[in-house]
């Protein structure tokens, strides 16, 4: 079931007028923002579907820059995002694709700096829940509900266990798991859904484990 | 274990004699670890954004950017206050209640999505209208959100509640069914008949699409709102009066998925049918945005 919580369909408390495409979409901004960890030089937005077709009446692009500048989806900043993100000196770029997606209320957000760059696919599935379907080229499922760890690692048994163990033995409780490779033997990622948010401790032990490439986390 | 459907919703508020609202609640703080107190809290904080958005709405007036909408709110209340109103108090200050929360969100106002920004009128214009009616509590009209929600839920996950996957029929369609099995348990009325009320509301709203003018939330989302908020309040003294739906309520929500897949594109909130597409929805559009969307 893809709606577990009443505040699903009673929630959120937001910035009108569209909850799929104003709440929704600061939502998916506010999470790639999240797994970007700082703000981008950059950012380059690509709608489809009906956001392609409606976000300027929606305020589709002022609500996934105000996530992106870490706005909430009721922060009455959001109607002036694109001003705030010019003064910040962030390179916005939007475009309007063609192309058919699975869902209707799909955006692509790629963002970066020197330091690098990060690729997310979102999509807004009604009522302002969203889930991530695509990191960097993974595919994965992701609520932005609760706390998670991503761990980019090498496709090798006992990667998972290792990180498995550790979070056992720090007794963090894992709600919802999934590892997605792009081929056998390859780069895989592992997305942890957890109840309590982590702190950069629990990185840190995780990225010294053996074949673990990289942990980054998403806060509630 | 979570309710899956409607029949399993009021199975459980029977046999363990609880209202619908309460099977909510207690599942609520079975799946999230949360305790009552915190549940309760997180929706009345809800209900303030409500009813702040109501009160703007109803008094103050607000237009929007584009100007299409708002002030109706405003012209309603001034015409129940002359006495001539034919549908009847409840109904129309339920009606307006619902436009106002519409309005406010069009103007980029802040409301709480119920289930959706688009469709977040019918619950709380019924439930302001019922109050100076019913007289409910504070916790009751809590309760009444929950009730709501309960409805929502099984809708969510069983069709759609997004105009984008099933047309306005997901949105002011379940919103209207949603209210109307709310205000059957504030009325007093069983769960049964909460269903049946959802049933009889969601039946009348099959088959209506998304075309908003513009793609803006607001020609003709803000009067859907308004006749939904008087259809719930219909359907729900239809099942009060002890009809019922000869429909399950499961089975209308059914349909209401299929009709949604089987609606057309150009009909889900692209702007590019319905109303959206008349000359005079075209001639706003190109007003507003300086050329009209199906040129670009």
């Amino acid at each position: 079931m893809k709606f577990k919580s009443v505040f699903d369909i009673i929630g959120p408390i937001m910035i009108g007028p569209s909850s799929s495409h104003t709440a929704g979409a600061a939502r998916i901004g506010r999470v790639a923002r999240s797994l970007f960890g700082r703000k981008p030089d950059w950012v380059h937005i690509s709608f489809y579907g009906s956001f392609a077709r409606t976000y300027r009446g929606h305020g589709t692009d002022v609500a996934i820059v105000g996530g992106i500048l870490d706005f909430d989806t009721f922060d009455e900043r959001i109607s002036e995002s694109l001003k705030i993100a010019k003064k910040e000196k962030i390179k916005v770029k939007m475009t309007e694709e063609d192309a058919l997606t699975d869902h209707p209320n799909t955006a692509r957000i790629r963002m970066g700096d020197e330091q690098g760059e990060l690729e997310i696919v979102g999509i807004s599935i009604g009522g302002g829940k969203i889930e991530i379907i695509e990191l960097n080229g993974f595919e994965l499922r992701l609520s932005g509900n609760h706390p998670a760890l991503l761990v980019v690692h090498n496709d090798r048994y006992g990667a998972i266990a290792g990180v498995a163990n550790l979070l056992a033995k720090l007794e963090i409780n894992i709600g919802h798991m999934e590892v997605s490779r792009k081929e056998v033997g390859s780069e895989a990622l592992m997305t942890i859904e957890v109840d309590q948010n982590l702190e950069d401790s629990v990185l840190e032990e995780i990225e010294k484990l053996p074949h673990i490439i990289k942990a980054t986390r998403i806060h509630e | 274990m979570m309710f899956r459907n409607v029949s399993e919703l009021v199975e459980r508020a029977v046999s363990k004699k609880i209202p619908i609202s309460e099977v909510m609640i207690e599942q609520e703080m079975d799946v999230t670890g949360r305790d009552r107190e915190t549940v309760m809290d997180l929706m009345e904080k809800n209900l303030d954004v409500m009813e702040q958005a109501v009160e703007k709405g109803i008094k103050e007036g607000v237009k929007s950017h584009s100007g299409l909408t708002g002030g109706d709110a405003v012209l309603l209340q001034k015409y129940i206050e002359s006495g001539k109103s034919l549908a009847g108090t409840t109904v129309l200050d339920a009606v307006s209640k619902a436009v106002a929360t519409n309005e406010v969100n069009a103007a980029m106002g802040t409301i709480c999505a119920t289930p959706t920004a688009g469709s977040a009128g019918v619950v709380p214009g019924t439930l302001f209208a019922l109050r100076d009616k019913l007289n409910p509590t504070r916790e009751q009209m809590v309760r009444y959100l929950f009730t709501s929600g309960a409805f929502g839920f099984v809708v969510a996950n069983n069709a759609s509640i997004s105009g984008a996957a099933g047309g306005c029929q997901a949105e002011v369609g379940s919103a209207t069914g949603m209210a109307a099995a709310a205000i059957v348990e504030l009325a007093g009325g069983s769960p049964e008949q909460s269903a049946q009320a959802m049933a009889i509301a969601l039946k009348n709203m099959l088959g209506l699409v998304c075309d908003p003018v513009a793609g803006l939330v607001e020609v003709p989302c803000v009067k859907r709102n308004a006749i939904g908020a008087s259809i719930a309040i219909t359907a729900a003294d239809m099942a009060l009066a002890g009809i019922t739906s000869r429909i399950p309520c499961d089975e209308v929500i059914d349909a209401m998925y299929k009709i949604g897949e089987s609606m057309p594109t150009a009909l889900k909130e692209t702007a590019q049918g319905g109303l959206a597409a008349t000359p005079t929805g075209r001639a706003l559009e190109a007003k507003i945005y300086g050329v009209p969307l199906n040129k670009k």
